[in-house]
């Protein structure tokens, strides 16, 4: 094999050697670099800014005589307005958030997990691929829309069909929030079935289970956690669901006694007083305290999730 | 040679039903917002026409279009966007590329994923605060759209994020061992290859923030703005403005006696712009993903 | 400090975390000669070379202490980095096309250096493709993806990028692993023919390939430095240590 082509004495210049970059390229590179630390550090300051303005905005009712956690925390009377007997009790409020998101987890996990299944394991590729697209789309529903929707569609199909006195109360939000979480459901739980190791599979159709079989002893088992967040990000996002709770749970401050009640939860709550409290009054800062129960409760939640999902995917 | 014994027969019927009661809550899910969405679209349609949109409200909400919204969320939109967009996928490229890791690094990335799922009225009782109080905007166009960028921010970079993680390090390894520099590598294979996540993060949240009320229900977004017919800038950005999602919560919930295809018309043009928006991302992800260099 | 070292090293350690790989060692490579560094995986071999041009700094959890120093200078101290590992052409075991067109590939060091004329980049381009044994197979398909060659012909390419930037020293670490031998005989009779004007540093678990082509031959096993000399000694039946023969030989690692 001559190797002639290349054996003349190498003839380089060396010109790469001698190569230099143009200044205006350097300092061009060295401003561009510039700009990104800038933009790393201003997000970094805008996302630990959120946690500590809110936190502070929340401070002050802490130090009010009349304020005590454990009255927020678990006194169901809620009178931030009153002239003779405030009291911030909130426990009404985490009841309604409690009793729309469980029941609406009732509704979704179902159908959720469900639809991963078929997704993941009994569909064909085309199937699939449509239907992936579809419940991305349902993902991008607004939330005001889905609130007009409880306000207007569900209100009278469940006057209609339950004969409840009045159609905005927990069912119509469960249904509502459930088909607002389904989306996420379907998708982590997916990517949980995904992440199962075809080699599981394969053992189970070689021992001559049917698909069913398999679903049922082997992959569910072996996908538990990345369901189990799927189902925790679907309660993050119920928890901390806000325009469509609003519109459609509506304005009864109290403890539900069944499913036909109006409720508040905690998010909607918060927006139909902030537009009220003046700026700076006890109410204001009542108002951003449950913003932080909020934010400690969807933090806990997510946060679970989000390590058993990179679990998942660091397999 | 292979016969059908009862036990592979009650497998074959096992198996079928598992198939099809799978198919039927797949499907439960798809009927509904079908039926739905038509729905809306059978109840809206006396108002639904171009005039529709650049008409403004009349008679106290109760007759005429929805033009100011339309304007002022495609305001709200686009500034938002501008601030979040450039800032978050460079932030990204920061935290991705350039950034050691350290406690400190690990703690920002905690803190960004988390605060993707933080509730838009926490948003919003942000936005009140910080920009309508403490920086004084006041309630405005400008309040409203950074409340919107400081929603969107924390999933462009998350989105972003995973996009360029998704370029193998061997190509990276590669630029290195030749002499360029961070940025010449990222400009010739890091963000040549992850432009498709990034793209399709950007314009997801573009629906999201055509879609939001919390967020700018209390610093900026107004009940009703005088404003002429087919005005194409009629906010000043100290201004108050409406926007689509804004009005269909007011016109739903405090408007009396308005004709009542007008709130259903109000969803469906919020809903098709949100809807198309999200089906211009999906086609340019699976554009770009099919003409994948490796 | 010998009249000719290009490249001395005096007491290199390199830790990853608490876990010490390479333990305090010393050695110079002359100018124009074929160095090769022999010794089993995990030895130290690949993370010297990655000390050498400084890509061990993105390992964030590694430690170098120790001087290396190439012309005289001391690669830890130098200021310009970028320039120092242009200076230095580096093959990795595993082949990376980049996902560039062919002609991209090779010609993406010259461009970040800083060269922009076509004419000189095509010469550049076709040069070092030639070197890499590469040009008769690509050259009517330079527009087509580096990530769609075989992995031999990859392999070949990134030989091809290393030899872009006209490199003073070539690291070639473990290059044959995905070439056919008839493939790696035409690239061995390169780099007989680059010696002229570079310094070559092969790491080799073949070690039939270091006797064909190495000057000095340095066997390196667990971080530290069993025997360094000449070729000939190295492989001879009498080596300075018993270890060496052993290795050499194939009755143990």
């Amino acid at each position: 094999m001559s190797t002639s082509a290349i054996s003349k004495p190498v003839e380089q210049s060396f010109a790469v050697r001698k190569a230099a970059r143009p200044v205006w390229a350097v300092l061009g590179e060295r401003a561009l670099e510039a700009l990104i630390y800038l933009c790393g550090f201003s997000a970094i300051i805008f996302v630990l800014g959120i946690f500590f303005f809110v936190f502070k905005e929340a401070f002050p009712i802490l130090g009010r005589k009349l304020f005590s956690v454990s009255q927020f925390l678990f006194s169901e009377q809620w009178y931030p307005t009153s002239e003779g007997n405030k009291r911030y009790g909130v426990l009404a409020m985490i009841a309604g958030t409690f009793s729309v998101t469980a029941l609406a987890m009732l509704i979704a996990v179902p159908f959720g997990l469900g639809t991963a299944i078929y997704l993941s394991e009994f569909c064909g590729s085309r199937v699939r691929e449509t239907l992936k697209v579809v419940i991305e789309l349902l993902a991008a529903i607004p939330s005001v829309v889905w609130g007009f929707i409880g306000l207007t569609v569900m209100s009278r199909l469940i006057v209609k069909y339950t004969g409840a006195p009045v159609g905005v109360n927990v069912l119509n939000g469960a249904i509502v929030l459930a088909l607002m979480s389904v989306p996420i459901i379907v998708s982590i739980g997916e990517d949980a079935l995904k992440a199962v190791p075809d080699s599981y599979r394969e053992a189970g159709l070689a021992l001559g289970a049917t698909r069913w079989q398999l679903v049922w002893r082997v992959l569910l088992p072996a996908a538990k956690n990345g369901l189990l967040a799927a189902v925790l990000l679907g309660v993050g996002r119920g928890v901390g669901e806000t325009m469509a709770v609003l519109m459609a749970t509506g304005h009864a401050v109290h403890i539900p006694h069944s499913v036909f009640d109006s409720v508040r939860t905690l998010t909607a709550n918060i927006a139909a007083e902030l537009g009220e409290a003046p700026a700076n009054s006890d109410h204001y800062h009542v108002l951003f305290l449950i913003g932080v129960l909020l934010f400690m409760m969807t933090f806990v939640v997510n946060l679970t999730a989000d390590l058993i999902v990179r679990g998942i995917k660091r397999k | 040679m292979f016969t059908e014994t009862p036990l592979v027969r009650r497998k074959q019927r096992q198996e079928s039903l598992a198939k099809w009661v799978f198919c039927g809550m797949a499907v439960s899910m798809i009927v509904p917002l079908i039926l739905i969405v038509g729905y809306l679209v059978a109840r809206a349609w006396p108002s639904l026409s171009l005039s529709f949109l650049i008409d403004v409200p009349a008679r106290g909400m109760t007759e005429g279009g929805v033009w100011p919204a339309l304007v002022g969320t495609i305001y709200l939109v686009v500034i938002s966007l501008a601030v979040s967009a450039p800032v978050g996928v460079l932030a990204a490229v920061y935290l991705n590329e350039y950034a050691r890791d350290s406690w400190f690094n690990r703690m920002i990335n905690l803190a960004v994923i988390n605060l993707a799922g933080v509730p838009s009225i926490v948003h919003a009782l942000f936005g009140l605060g910080a920009f309508v109080y403490a920086a004084r905007f006041g309630y405005s166009i400008i309040s409203a759209s950074l409340t919107l960028a400081i929603m969107t921010l924390p999933v462009i970079i998350a989105s972003t994020r995973e996009a360029l993680a998704s370029v193998p390090r061997s190509f990276r390894e590669a630029c290195w061992n030749v002499g360029a520099t961070r940025w010449q590598t990222i400009r010739a294979v890091v963000l040549p290859n992850s432009i498709s996540g990034i793209l399709t993060g950007v314009i997801l949240q573009v629906s999201r923030a055509a879609g939001e009320t919390a967020p700018i229900m209390f610093t900026g977004a107004v009940f009703f703005k005088a404003v002429q017919k087919g005005d194409l800038f009629p906010y000043g950005l100290r201004e108050q403005c409406m926007a689509l999602s804004m009005h269909l919560y007011t016109l739903s919930t405090q408007v009396p006696g308005v004709k009542e295809s007008i709130p259903f018309a109000t969803a469906v043009v919020l809903l098709g712009s949100v809807l198309f928006v999200n089906a211009t991302a999906i086609i340019v992800r699976s554009y770009l993903r099919s003409r994948k260099k490796w | 400090m010998p009249a000719d070292a290009q490249i001395t090293v005096r007491d290199l350690r390199l830790a990853y975390g608490h876990k010490e790989v390479i333990h305090g060692i010393s050695f110079d490579i002359q100018r124009n000669e074929i160095f090769a560094i022999i010794g089993p995986s995990q030895s130290g071999k690949t993370s010297l070379l990655r000390c050498l041009n400084r890509t061990i700094d993105f390992t964030p959890e590694a430690r170098v202490s120790g001087v290396i120093q190439v012309d005289g200078a001391d690669v830890r101290k130098t200021k310009d980095v970028f320039a120092l590992r242009r200076k230095i052409g580096m093959v990795a075991p595993l082949p990376v096309g980049l996902p560039k067109s062919i002609y991209d590939n090779v010609a993406f060091a010259p461009r970040c250096a800083g060269m922009t004329r076509k004419r000189q980049l095509d010469e550049i381009v076709e040069q070092c493709l030639r070197q890499a044994a590469l040009w008769d197979e690509v050259k009517d398909r330079l527009e087509s993806l580096g990530t769609k060659l075989s992995g031999g012909q990859q392999q070949r390419l990134t030989i091809a990028r290393a030899l872009s930037h006209q490199p003073e020293i070539l690291c070639l670490d473990e290059f044959s692993i995905a070439i056919d031998p008839v493939t790696t005989m035409r690239i061995e009779e390169v780099l007989k023919e680059l010696r002229q004007n570079m310094t070559i540093i092969l790491v080799t678990n073949l070690t039939q390939q270091a006797r064909r082509l190495a000057d000095r031959t340095m066997f390196l096993w667990n971080g530290e430095i069993v025997e360094l000399d000449r070729s000939d000694v190295i492989f001879s039946e009498h080596p300075a240590n018993r270890k060496t023969y052993e290795y050499v030989n194939g009755i143990f690692g």
